[in-house]
């Protein structure tokens, strides 16, 4: 009988490389990691770009419940934990079995940080994602409230309901909404910075300088045969 | 009459302290077991008696409604995002049909529960402790029955009532046999065994199944009266 036992594994062996960033938006880690990819490709090195609640399928399944505006912290954590799994199941980890550099623009940690803002219970929320590989590096975008703030404002001044946290009856306002909901945010990324070990970029540096740090500690993880290809001219 | 709700696991956080006044009762069943039978004729007597009843069942919220079968169908999702997405449906249909009803005093009939979801991931490899925290946040039941049919017979009355096997039903992306009947044959197995499993854990009252809808409804409706016969006396 071909009765399918395979168990969720919690570290299985990847020839590739996941790389993560995580932060508040407008904190720059966007940025980064699009400049990281395009050095990679550069390379001639195998990447893979990720991004958070990105899964067309799930977009499609969901799109009529999000129209409702009817979603609970559980429905919204549990629709997010869809479109990661989608993503995992589909793309990140048959990705990284082949080699790849997988880059990921958050990851379960942005679920922690928001689920537990919206009153999930914290060892409910990680236990769902326990499937989750451990990325090889976390780069966690530190940057002041203020600053965070002013760089999203000054680009896109309409808030989305969710996005501004206007679920959680913080203010009336979305834009004081939004202020205090990051703050929240960014208490709970502190506190993961310290038990997941993130690397720590400040966001206040200038791009290119951003862009160095990242890179040579980018370097030093590549594994000797993908770091072999640097040179090569044909893309795998 | 009104009493604390009171979860497996883990709480929707603001509903941690949420009174309730129905009572909630779950018919769990493979399908072709008789259950939407079973229920209708419960409702209409717990009606005549007076009890207002709300009908529940999974798969049947507005958040995501058909769009989960039609990506079924087309083989795009992974096993844990199916998982996830039903999670996401269930906790949709609990939080604005299930515990609303329960706290106006409406006696609730669900058609299926986290038990069938747990059962259908069991199987399919998925870990246990993983689905039993997924589903923490479910809100435990007054009464559980699982209608336990003989696979043998189970396939009869599937013919009977499709004349073709599901292919979900039949667990054909376990890719158990070639053959659908065999196949449909293991996998009920292998689920009933998750029920068994399950039993003691949940406190799901087993009703033999084989027996005729009448007889299996008089079992069910005397079990149910007494229960709340019983919650007068008190």
């Amino acid at each position: 009988m071909a009765y399918n036992k395979n168990k969720i594994k919690k570290n299985i062996p990847t020839k590739g490389k996941l790389i993560v960033v995580e932060g508040i938006d407008g904190s720059g880690k966007s940025t980064q990691l699009r400049l990281l990819e395009k050095w990679l490709i550069s390379r001639n090195i195998p990447v893979f770009f990720t991004e958070w609640n990105s899964s067309e399928t799930v977009k499609q399944i969901t799109r009529k419940g999000k129209k409702r505006g009817s979603l609970t912290a559980i429905t919204f954590s549990l629709l997010h934990a869809t479109d990661f799994a989608d993503r995992y199941e589909r793309n990140i980890l048959p990705l990284l079995h082949a080699g790849y550099v997988v880059l990921a623009d958050r990851y379960v940690y942005t679920a922690f940080a928001r689920d537990i803002v919206r009153g999930c219970n914290p060892t409910w929320v990680k236990k769902i994602y326990e499937f989750a590989i451990k990325p090889e590096i976390v780069f966690y975008f530190k940057v002041p409230i203020d600053i965070a703030v002013d760089r999203i404002l000054a680009g896109r001044p309409t808030l989305k309901y969710y996005e501004a946290g206007m679920d959680l009856n913080l203010s009336n306002d979305p834009y004081e909404s939004y202020r205090i909901f990051q703050s929240r945010i960014i208490e709970q990324y502190e506190s993961l910075s310290l038990s997941e070990n993130f690397t720590i970029v400040d966001g206040t540096m200038e791009i290119e300088e951003s862009q160095k740090f990242v890179r040579s500690a980018v370097m030093k993880l590549l594994p000797p045969n993908i770091a072999s290809t640097v040179g090569r001219t044909t893309r795998p | 009459m009104t009493r604390k709700a009171s979860f497996y696991g883990h709480a929707i956080p603001y509903l941690e302290d949420v009174e309730i006044k129905g009572r909630f009762i779950i018919i769990e069943g493979p399908d072709a077991s008789g259950r939407s039978t079973q229920i209708e004729l419960l409702t209409s007597k717990l009606e005549a008696d007076g009890h207002a009843v709300l009908n529940a069942g999974l798969r049947r919220s507005e958040l995501i409604g058909q769009g989960i079968l039609e990506a079924k169908r087309s083989f795009v999702l992974g096993r844990k995002t199916i998982s996830l997405f039903y999670a996401a449906d269930f906790a949709d249909q609990l939080e604005n049909k299930i515990i609303p009803g329960l706290r106006s005093g409406y006696v609730v009939l669900s058609d299926r529960y986290i038990y069938t979801l747990m059962a259908r991931e069991a199987v399919r490899g998925i870990s246990r402790s993983w689905s039993r925290n997924l589903y923490g946040f479910a809100l435990k039941p007054d009464l559980v029955f699982y209608l336990d049919v003989d696979p043998n017979e189970l396939v009869h009355r599937v013919f009977k009532k499709n004349s073709y096997l599901d292919y979900y039903e039949s667990g054909t992306d376990l890719r158990l046999s070639d053959n659908m009947l065999e196949s449909f044959g293991i996998y009920q197995t292998l689920l009933r065994r998750e029920f068994q499993r399950m039993q003691k854990r949940y406190n799901i009252i087993s009703i033999d199944g084989n027996r005729s809808i009448i007889e299996i409804n008089q079992d069910l409706q005397k079990r149910i009266d007494d229960y709340l016969a019983n919650l007068q006396n008190h």
